[in-house]
């Protein structure tokens, strides 16, 4: 099955006639992605990529039938277009924009509450079932079809990751980018109850980093980013702050290794240790 | 972004927070004519830097003469306060607040941050006023109470009678308590804030509540909609190098080791210094040259890097998503061509268009350290180190 997007999803982009939400759709439908068209204000009835382009949401999910939506529209206007695609009912809801201001989002949270609807990201690099379906900006070629999950904030350090396993002929099932921001669509936790309940998923890799507390819930092969960061100073991510001595990187790893995660403390090693926990 | 207390108070004020009357002062005749301004026999010289603990650092004294005000504002502005926050080589202080002095009875705090557990704005409140709230809540957390607020309604006056009530207040401070709380939260919506503290909250002569200290903090995401507390932004108090870095949209943190790091995205580069310490280095630097990053980029974040005098050797990790390796490629030897740089540069390219971007660097006739992986690249940062030494 894989987790939240498969080879069935139908998706839409919103902001799709903007420069990068084209070249990412392009590149998602060249490796499978089933994309039934997009949304752009003001551009309803044109046709991009030889899809459909409609004004609002709620057009694109009763033409096409849409059920996941990839958000690629600016910062300052991202909350609304979310807001817009869980009232139309979309099921799954990615959310590319780096800096969304952090209140816009404690609103979309409590608009989503009692609505069945995932919400990935913000500040994410999306979400990609190889050979199945990507919402995203990663680089489809390095992730490879397979029965481990992996669920990370950052962007690259999953492709770092990625890149290690692949190298040792491990595949994904489904990789999810929670993304880098202190209030997020979804938590690491929810992510691997997905993927507990997931047959096509043997065995999880996390990959945190500091500030909060989602990271020490549970997993299986872990690894959390930031043992050389300063206290109080974000280190890129909005959410990437400590503020407490339970933020830090160091107590995060000592917690989740308490509760039995195979914890790997050089970040050169994750491939390797996964490889070596799963086999 | 943080600002100032005065300029905190003076926020918090026009939305009808109680603040002790005081008002800035940059130099020492300045200070007097505050104080005279202000009236009274006794005040409050505040120095006003970014970081906390200024009262252990000697930041806050009381003046009990004009004469005090003078020599009390001489001394602190153009020194450099230390304080458990600025580390050892303290901030520049380059002005006061004056503010009358109060007689307090009771300290409480009162605070507001966007949890992370409830993902809403919460109130925080104990009667263990004056105190870092970080050390009370290890010590006796039954003393801090919470209040989560419902964002589709805000912060309700039932709750702030229920947290007035909980840190012992009672009669008419309980509504005045409740009024205080609502402003506080009304200027913490409106001006898009992260943090804001009031510690302490003092009871003074006559009863009534007042704002001793406050401090806010603001998302940096929301300043285009906030031009206001834009202009509050205070470039003395932030490193030049990280305020050049951000102007070239790089992302960069000083640090105090020897390795320069030049990364891709805000995980690997924390992951990249990770990596560097697990092998017995030590990061100079956190850089994230983000997404889409050009030539010049590249060849900005050398430049800043290269202005820290402790570095002793650069790492360059880049897992190419949305960016490009060849780019990157062709910004390292541009940046070698261009720039002065006499310490060696490991590079490690994965990603996007790597069968590129190798080439570009071997042809290019600069020493270039290359790695294969990340493991690689921190053990050859090490072995380079080791040789020069």
């Amino acid at each position: 099955m894989s987790v939240f997007v498969h080879k069935e999803s139908r998706v839409i982009i919103q902001g799709f006639t903007g420069q990068h939400a084209t070249f990412h759709a392009e590149e998602a439908m060249q490796n499978g992605t089933t994309v039934v068209g997009g949304v752009t204000p003001g551009k309803g009835g044109q046709t991009h990529l030889d899809l459909p382009v409609f004004d609002t949401v709620e057009q694109a999910v009763a033409e096409t039938g849409a059920d996941v939506s990839g958000i690629f529209v600016p910062p300052p206007f991202a909350a609304d277009a979310i807001m817009e695609a869980l009232e139309a009912g979309i099921g799954v809801i990615v959310v590319i924009a780096d800096g969304i201001p952090v209140q816009d989002m404690v609103r979309v949270k409590r608009y989503a509450a009692g609505r069945d609807a995932v919400i990935i990201g913000p500040n994410t690099p999306g979400i990609i079932t190889p050979g199945g379906c990507k919402v995203g900006i990663m680089p489809s070629h390095i992730y490879t079809p397979g029965r481990i999950g992996v669920v990370s904030r950052s962007g690259t350090l999953n492709y770092e990751a990625v890149q290690q396993m692949s190298a040792l002929g491990m595949g994904q099932s489904t990789s999810v980018g929670i993304g880098g921001d202190p209030v997020n669509g979804t938590d690491f936790v929810t992510v691997l109850q997905a993927f507990e309940d997931d047959p096509e998923t043997d065995a999880v890799i996390m990959i945190g980093e500091i500030g909060g507390q989602q990271e020490v819930e549970a997993a299986v092969v872990g690894f959390v980013a930031g043992v050389s960061a300063p206290p109080g100073r974000r280190m890129g991510h909005a959410g990437a702050i400590i503020s407490g001595e339970s933020d830090t990187a160091t107590a995060k790893m000592d917690r989740m290794e308490d509760l039995g995660v195979h914890v790997v403390r050089n970040p050169a090693l994750i491939g390797e240790t996964a490889n070596r926990v799963f086999s | 972004m943080n600002i100032h207390e005065y300029q905190a108070k003076e926020l918090l004020k026009n939305y009808g927070v109680p603040v002790p009357d005081g008002r800035v002062a940059h130099n020492v005749d300045n200070a007097v004519a505050v104080a005279e301004g202000l009236g009274g026999d006794r005040w409050i010289v505040k120095a006003q830097i970014h970081a906390g603990g200024r009262g252990k650092g000697g930041g806050v004294k009381l003046a009990s003469s004009l004469d005090d005000v003078r020599s009390l504002t001489d001394q602190m502005i153009g020194s450099h306060l230390v304080t458990p926050q600025t580390g050892k080589n303290g901030r520049l202080v380059q002005r006061v607040l004056i503010e009358q002095a109060c007689d307090i009875q009771q300290e409480y705090y009162l605070g507001m941050v966007i949890d992370r557990a409830t993902q809403r704005i919460t109130v925080i409140a104990s009667a263990s006023g004056g105190m870092d709230i970080e050390e009370v809540a290890r010590t006796s957390p039954e003393k801090v109470i919470r209040e989560a607020v419902d964002p589709a309604v805000g912060l309700m006056g039932f709750q702030c009678r229920k947290i007035a009530a909980k840190i012992g207040l009672t009669g008419k401070q309980i509504g005045e308590a409740a009024k205080l709380m609502q402003a506080l939260y009304r200027a913490f919506r409106e001006k898009d804030a992260l943090l804001a503290e009031i510690n302490p909250l003092a009871i003074v002569n006559g009863g009534s509540l007042l704002a001793v200290d406050a401090k806010m903090n603001f998302d940096g995401n929301a300043l285009y909609r906030r031009p206001q507390i834009t202009e509050l932004r205070d470039f003395d108090e932030e490193d030049p190098k990280e305020v050049e870095a951000t102007g070239h949209g790089l992302n960069y943190i000083a640090l105090d080791g020897n390795v320069g790091c030049i990364v891709n995205g805000a995980g690997l580069a924390m992951a990249t210094m990770d990596a560097i310490s697990f092998h017995g280095g030590k990061p100079a630097n956190f850089l994230d040259v983000g997404g889409g990053a050009s030539p010049e980029k590249v060849g900005n974040a050398f430049r800043i890097v290269l202005q820290d005098p402790n570095v002793k050797i650069i790492l360059v990790n880049i897992f190419a998503g949305i960016n490009r390796c060849d780019w990157i490629a062709e910004g390292l030897v541009q940046a070698m061509r261009d720039l002065e740089i006499n310490v060696p540069i490991v590079v490690r390219l994965a990603g996007t268009n790597v069968e590129l971007g190798g080439p570009i660097l071997a042809e290019s006739g600069f020493p270039f350290i290359m790695a294969d992986n990340l493991d690689d690249a921190a053990t050859k940062v090490m072995e380079t180190l080791e040789a020069q030494s």
